[in-house]
């Protein structure tokens, strides 16, 4: 797989995540812990709300909209509600973030 | 067993245990998860926030995304900003700065609030710290329309044009919001000033409002006009402004010492009692306790948060952290 560098792991808060503009949409990119990120789609699957504005916890992200939880790792919402986000390969090197080239969106190209 | 701690139990551990930091909470409290979850945090965070003001450093992590950015979000993801308007007192200048705003960042919707300010509806979040540094500029600071904090201090024009008025409302109600903005309690917390028992602010229905009379100021808590009305339960009259200003100053702390989160007033008063609440502040001794815990609180809080924001050091962590739209042509 290739990889992208989009930044600093310190640019992310710990919690936290930033949004990265891609052409196939915004990803968000999460910071779980120290040296742990998750890359997702940043739009909630119940009513799009932006996940890169919620509370992380745990590898979870709280919707700020209305409060679905979903897993960073699966992209399956949790509890009592259905639905899925798209996950993206990523990783921390050198305190650098790395995410899947695909997001770059060549093949569509 | 282990018996499931109760908010106002974890309130009492965090002051008798000395629990500066929320990994302390977790940690000797028994937290069951990694590192809480998006309805404890930032209950916690606010805990630690109004009993360890000096020792604890705020969590921009455990907050909801609109005291994280300092906006309301709204349903499409855009933003709405309220600046504040002392007592719901403008100036032409300050109406053309928000006019100008509008227009430079194409706001879609002005709106008048309750609350007697200017709402900018539709503000998209990269644009934040730009139109909070035009507004800034313009003498204006946030409004906190979007905090668990202090909102607005209503209030009618009082002896300054009506007939009818029989105490300064429109400047008490200055004062109180010079004195309370920027704190953060428990719940969101909206005041009014009525000039005469006809109560044009509608001081009735509110968190704290304050009826002047002719021989001085009645106050009432625990109004409210949400998911449920309530009116104001009667805390205590008073003969002259310092002496309502001591009390409501003290109330608040009261309030942001022992309430659940997301308690409003009415709701932390009906568990404790008004009565106890009358003689807690009946104190003299324990009324100046209150009124300095609270000022050193504002020592730190008191800051506005749009105006360190809009610095670019700040501003960029708005924008995204990478475009991967904008590939460079090779």
């Amino acid at each position: 797989m290739s990889w992208i560098d989009i930044g600093a792991i310190d640019d992310i808060p710990l919690r936290g995540a930033r949004k990265v503009k891609t052409k196939l949409g915004c990803v968000a990119v999460f910071r779980t812990d120290e040296a742990t990120v998750f890359a997702t789609s940043n739009t909630c699957p119940h009513k799009g709300g932006p996940l890169n504005e919620g509370i992380v916890h745990d590898n979870k992200v709280t919707c700020p909209l209305h409060n679905w939880v979903l897993d960073l790792e699966s992209g399956e919402a949790l509890g009592a509600d259905e639905g899925r986000i798209e996950t993206y390969a990523a990783r921390v090197e050198n305190g650098r973030v790395l995410i899947e080239a695909s997001l770059l969106g060549r093949q569509a190209a | 067993m282990i018996q499931a701690l109760t908010h106002e139990d974890v309130r009492r551990l965090i002051k008798s245990q000395e629990l500066q930091s929320q990994e302390a909470v977790w940690q000797e409290l028994g937290w069951k998860t990694r590192n809480g979850c998006h309805v404890c945090r930032p209950a916690i965070n606010y805990y630690l926030i109004a009993d360890w003001p000096v020792e604890y450093q705020d969590d921009p992590q455990s907050r909801f995304v609109n005291e994280r950015k300092h906006a309301n979000i709204q349903k499409d993801g855009t933003f709405s900003v309220v600046p504040r308007m002392w007592g719901g007192i403008t100036t032409a200048n300050e109406l053309r700065a928000i006019a100008d705003a509008a227009d430079k960042y194409n706001v879609p919707t002005v709106k008048v609030t309750g609350g007697q300010r200017i709402d900018l509806l539709g503000v998209k979040g990269e644009d934040l710290p730009a139109i909070w540094d035009d507004l800034t500029k313009a003498g204006m600071v946030s409004g906190h329309a979007y905090a668990k904090g202090l909102r607005t201090v209503k209030t009618c024009v009082g002896t300054d044009h009506c007939r009818f008025g029989t105490q300064d409302s429109t400047g008490l109600g200055i004062k109180l919001e010079k004195k309370l903005w920027g704190s953060w309690t428990p719940h969101k917390v909206k005041m009014a000033v009525s000039g005469c028992p006809r109560n044009c602010a509608e001081a009735t229905c509110k968190d704290v409002g304050i009826v002047c009379v002719d021989s001085g100021f009645e106050i009432g808590v625990g109004g409210a006009a949400g998911m449920d009305v309530k009116e104001v339960q009667p805390l205590v009259k008073v003969a002259t402004e310092d002496e309502a200003m001591e009390w409501v100053v003290a109330f608040v702390q009261l309030y942001r010492e022992n309430a659940k989160y997301l308690d409003r007033p009415y709701k932390w008063i009906a568990k404790v009692g008004l009565e106890w609440v009358q003689e807690t502040l009946g104190d003299e001794a324990e009324r100046a306790r209150l009124v300095a815990a609270f000022d050193l609180s504002q020592s730190i809080y008191q800051k506005d948060p749009w105006a360190e924001r809009a610095k670019a050091e700040e501003a960029k962590k708005f924008a995204p952290l990478a475009d991967l739209t904008l590939e460079a042509a090779e």
